[in-house]
């Protein structure tokens, strides 16, 4: 080995890095050097740096255990400020120039760690510790033991603040979805490339090869990294090939839908302008080639967790593709034939290699060669019994087969347990993997329809069979999809030997560890076993196996074997815990994409939105709407002052609101009036043409669904209005009744809420303006339109408009509706000619208030318990007629008569204001539950009576007008006493708005 | 999940709202027992159930799809206007 740049571990020649260029970052506080094509672990094992976190429970140093995205030690934060990340994986993580790593879960640093003496404590906490030690007493679990574990449990920092990067959601259609870019793979996606299929080829890695990448194998005559390479290039020239490196396949969902993560920026310092840092991928696929690959296993021996403990394939990849030396003098532990390879990987990058220890009594000959030829001893039938070293391995004592003990001197252990597939996408809508025996693996149950499975994925450790099974699965996938194609010419390519005896645990005194990422231990599962949770779900309970971000990719089958061991039951019996997505950790900003902050839903606005904003108005978020609550004045310096006046000018002169909100739907059609009759209590065959009427909708269990106005504008032609939160409900509703109830009726329904500005013009002065808006010729009197009339009309200099005598202030009030583009131009025309009669604008607020005033429900009594009775509408309700809820509405519980019903309210001490929520109780009687006869639904000051009054329900109803009741709020700590009244309590005959 | 709108052709779920089992309305005059049954009890089939779904981000149709429980997936789609 020579120092060379990028690290004094770098072999001198090999690799796929770009030794010319050199990026420098940082880890904690010591500055480093790397390559382009370096991952953050394969650049910090350049450097020698072996300690790379602490664990979880027990603080013990962690080195990087593996070479992708199962590993379970290397977590580290990323990146400064609002840009860091906790708990990424060092193995997956591209280095780019300045980039800032930290390594987590230590204190005060990773070398000297207060936490470690969590090891000494190890005996104290066992498995199911936090289950048994913090259950009692009930009052410290907020306070004491939640607030302790979670400064435990940390295992990353979130960023401070909002993130800054942009992420985005996106769909994707293909005929053939191919899941890794391994021989599998790329064979795969070529065989339906070829054959003209829409394919997309997605691979977690920045570089497409999969373990080709990391082997020394030889396909078609050239390098692996070479022919993969080839075979990219050609997909990439193709027009309906999509490659999509970097990007993971991390959930399958019904009707083959998957969701990928694609990490688009991840890599650089900071994304490029207009660049997503993240997208996610929802991409729907006729077809899937699911070519995952596999993960190693380690053994699970004492000691196992050290430093330079690394899996035999994360070796090779480190020796092969990164060009790195992760040790100097290594033992090769296995019982499979991988560690042929594994001993002459090793040699050949000049790593001494100390012995390779077969825990098989007679390893095959290739593995016998191999050893031989990196100098190496064979040690057979013999294992490993602990790893010796603290944060740096020093040597491991082997048990040999005849009972003997060696101690070898090392720095790395090259451990091989056996590969598992990658099977986690095959479960995702619930099959169940099987065990084979033969493969000492659990493979796919039924894969998700339209999914074939091929390669390491399903079992298959040759790289020949890889490339044949991906051809054939790509052309089949693609025929499916309708597309015919030839098999591509296989390359030629090695068949390893791929012969396995079960390796699962070395049993032998000290600590052993099945899951690096929990700190589970052999004991804990032993314990876990005894205890009564020994089935592989509680188990993962019980001791955390397989939780947090690395959900026991490298520990969950050893576990599993060791609890069948302990259990006496088989492995193939012990069915692995349940997959589900997302198959490594998805960041919420992929997830939300962009949809946070204002953009989380869209925000509409009013057609008057740019002159209410000049006229200074401050809005409120009602529905989706952005509406103006109130035009403060100057001097004005709160709202109420606001309100106070614009119900004054409303009430003394005239006023203009935007009610474009309010829903509008149009029904249209021969059958329209008899169709309404069936869902609503008007009786609107019977409504005179140019009339409007208070409309009622009931749902099927006989409460009120919605209240709005219908307008008859044709013999077959209505317009309901609907409240603004409602209205999207209500349009569907209607359309549910069309269709799935009464098909047979002629009746088309529209929402037309957007198409439509409309206006309240009210006060007594409005018919003056509204004289000055519609255009000459109109009479406006009260006996050629009176209250509830309405008119198609021509406005504003020949604008078609509809004029409505309608009022929700109580005043004499009219609303014109125009077409939404004209209706910036209204609203100012009405202020200019309404200047002389004084209008004042006024909002949400001041409707408000109007309303209670005049005790008109809206919103807090139209709440979804409440009957058509219970707002003193029982006489709209026709006899006759089948509408929609007429059955349930006379349900003896909702015709009692002490049934709450809508009363008004006023303060016996006018000064005292009211609140809303308030419950009623009568004098005396103590604030309980069995004492509550109703509650205040809505409260306000009102300007018209100078003092509270409220709207509320009120068991009897008005039976009680007169009465005094108690307000109670204890929530606020109020309590009042209020005088029960009808709920009107501005001009109850209604003159105004007749006049 | 994908719903196959017999207007629109297969979308993803998110154009589609779900309104729920599929239930023939109580004659008139119906008993109240009938109505109580009607809005209150329902069916919790293991396997194919008939449900409404509108297409209320595309083409607004309400549908009636046959979903298995157990599966997930959706043997048939109609236009629940088409019977």
């Amino acid at each position: 080995m020579s120092a060379l740049r990028g690290g004094p571990h770098r072999l001198a020649a090999g690799g796929l890095i770009e030794r010319e260029s050199r990026i420098s970052f940082r880890f904690d506080r010591g500055h480093f050097a790397g390559h382009p094509g370096d991952t953050l672990a394969s650049a910090l094992l350049a450097n020698g740096v072996r300690l790379v976190g602490r664990s979880f429970k027990y603080h013990r140093p962690r080195g990087v255990l593996s070479a992708g995205a199962e590993e379970p030690n290397a977590l580290v934060e990323l990146r400064a400020g609002d840009r860091r990340e906790p708990n990424t994986r060092a193995t997956v993580v591209e280095i780019f120039e300045g980039l800032e790593a930290r390594s987590q879960n230590r204190f005060p640093s990773l070398r000297f760690d207060l936490g470690a003496i969590n090891g000494l404590l190890g005996p104290f906490i066992p498995a199911g510790f936090y289950y048994k030690t913090f259950m009692w007493p009930a009052a410290f679990w907020e306070r004491l033991y939640e607030p302790l574990i979670r400064r435990a449990a940390g295992l990353g920092r979130a960023a401070p603040d909002a993130d800054p990067d942009a992420y985005e959601r996106c769909f994707l259609f293909c005929d053939v979805l191919v899941i890794g870019a391994g021989p599998a793979g790329l064979m795969a996606a070529l065989a339906a490339g070829r054959a003209g299929a829409r394919v997309v080829l997605a691979d977690e890695d920045f570089r497409l090869g999969g373990r080709l990448l990391a082997e020394r194998a030889e396909i078609g005559g050239r390098s692996g990294p070479a022919w993969a390479e080839e075979v990219a290039g050609e997909l990439a020239s193709l027009a309906n090939v999509r490659l999509l490196p970097r990007t993971t396949v991390f959930g399958v969902y019904d009707g083959g839908t998957y969701a990928a993560v694609e990490r688009v920026a991840d890599h650089l310092p900071v994304p490029p302008p207009f660049t997503p840092r993240q997208r996610l991928w929802r991409i729907v696929a006729k077809r899937t080639v699911l070519a995952a690959g596999a993960i190693e296993r380690g053994v699970v021996f004492p000691g196992n967790d050290r430093p330079g403990v690394m899996l035999a394939g994360a070796v090779r990849a480190y020796l092969n593709r990164f060009a790195v030396a992760p040790g100097a003098r290594a033992v090769v532990f296995s019982a499979n034939d991988d560690a042929a390879r594994t001993a002459a990987d090793l040699a050949a990058c000049g790593v001494a290699v100390a012995a390779v220890v077969d825990a098989r009594p007679e390893p095959p000959p290739a593995v016998a060669a191999a050893a031989a030829a990196a100098g190496a001893p064979l040690l057979a039938g013999a294992v490993l019994t602990r790893a010796h070293g603290g944060a740096r391995l020093t040597g491991a004592s082997v048990r040999r087969a005849d009972g003997g003990s060696d101690f070898l001197g090392c720095d790395l252990i090259a451990v091989s347990g056996g590969w598992s597939p990658t099977i986690h996408l095959t479960s995702h809508l619930g099959a169940r993997p099987h065990w084979d025996e033969a493969r000492l693996a659990f493979l796919a149950g039924e894969p998700p329809p339209g999914m074939a499975v091929v390669g390491a994925a399903a079992g298959r450790m040759e790289t020949d069979a890889c490339l044949a099974q991906g051809a054939a699965a790509g052309l089949a996938a693609a025929a499916a999809a309708g597309f015919a194609g030839v098999l591509p010419e296989l390359p030629d390519a090695p068949h390893e030997s791929a012969g396995r005896a079960p390796l699962w645990r070395v049993k032998a005194p000290g600590k052993a560890f099945v899951d690096f990422q929990n700190d589970v231990t052999e004991k804990d599962l032993a314990l876990a076993n005894r205890e009564g949770y020994g089935a592989a779900e509680h188990a993962k309970r019980y001791t955390t196996l397989g939780m947090a971000t690395d959900q026991g990719k490298t520990g969950n089958l050893n576990g599993r074997a060791i609890l069948a061991e302990l259990r006496g039951e088989p492995l193939a019996a012990l069915a692995p815990t349940t997959f589900r997505p997302p198959y490594t950790p998805v960041s919420f900003g992929a997830l939300a994409g962009r949809a946070r902050g204002p953009a989380y839903r869209p925000l509409r606005l009013t057609p008057s939105h740019a002159w209410a904003t000049e006229w200074k108005a401050v809005f409120v978020e009602s529905g989706p709407w952005l509406r103006a609550a109130y035009f403060p004045e100057a001097g004005e310096h709160d709202w109420q002052a606001s309100v106070t006046r614009e119900v004054h000018g409303v009430r003394r002169a005239v006023g203009l609101c935007d009610v474009s909100t309010l829903g509008k739907i149009d029904v249209q059609g021969a059958d329209a009036a008899s169709f309404l009759e069936r869902v609503c209590l008007n009786r609107c065959s019977r409504q005179p043409l140019g009339r409007v009427r208070y409309l009622l909708m009931l749902r099927e269990d006989g409460f009120v669904l919605d209240d709005g106005t219908a307008t008859r504008l044709g013999p077959e032609h209505f317009l309901l209005t609907a409240s603004t939160a409602h209205v999207a409900h209500v349009v569907s509703h209607l359309e549910w009744c069309r269709e799935a109830l009464w098909p047979e009726l002629d009746v088309a329904i529209t929402d037309v809420t957007e198409d439509w500005a409309q206006f309240a013009v009210a006060g007594p002065r409005a018919r003056e303006v509204m004289a000055r808006a519609v255009d000459p010729g109109f009479d406006l009197s009260n006996d050629a339109f009176p209250a509830q009339a309405a008119a198609e009309v021509r406005a504003f200099g020949g604008i078609p408009a509809r004029l409505f005598r309608i009022s929700f202030s109580g005043e004499l009030g009219y609303e014109i509706a125009v077409p939404a583009g004209f209706g910036d131009a209204a609203v100012r025309a009405l202020m200019i000619l309404g200047a002389a009669q004084g209008i004042v604008p006024y909002g949400l607020e001041a409707m408000g208030t109007m309303r209670i005033e005049k005790g008109f429900p809206a919103g807090p009594e139209i709440n979804g318990q409440t009957t058509a009775r219970d707002l003193g509408f029982a006489k709209m309700m026709p006899k006759e007629g089948a509408y929609l809820g007429r059955a349930m509405a006379a349900r003896p519980a909702l015709v009692d008569p002490e049934r709450p019903a809508l009363v008004g309210l006023r303060p016996r001490d006018r000064s005292r204001r009211l609140a809303a929520g308030a419950h009623f109780l009568v004098p005396g009687a103590g604030a309980s539950l069995a004492n509550d006869l109703g509650f205040v639904s809505s409260a306000t000051f009102s300007p018209t009576l100078g003092h509270a009054i409220g709207l509320g329900f009120l068991q009897g109803g008005l039976a009680h007008v007169g009465k005094t009741m108690r307000a109670a709020d204890p929530l606020r700590g109020s309590e009042i006493e209020v005088e029960i009244c009808p709920p009107c309590f501005v001009d109850p005959a209604g003159e105004r708005a007749h006049g | 999940m994908r719903i196959d709108c017999p207007h629109c052709g297969p979308r993803d779920r998110r154009e589609f709202s779900y309104r729920g089992a599929v239930l023939p309305l109580p004659e008139p005059g119906a008993a109240d027992e009938a109505w109580f049954a009607h809005v209150y009890l329902r069916d919790n089939p293991a396997g194919p159930i008939e449900e409404y779904w509108q297409h209320e981000g595309g083409c607004r149709a309400w549908l009636v799809a046959t979903r298995d429980t157990i599966s997930h997936r959706i043997h048939a789609v109609r236009a629940a206007a088409a019977r």
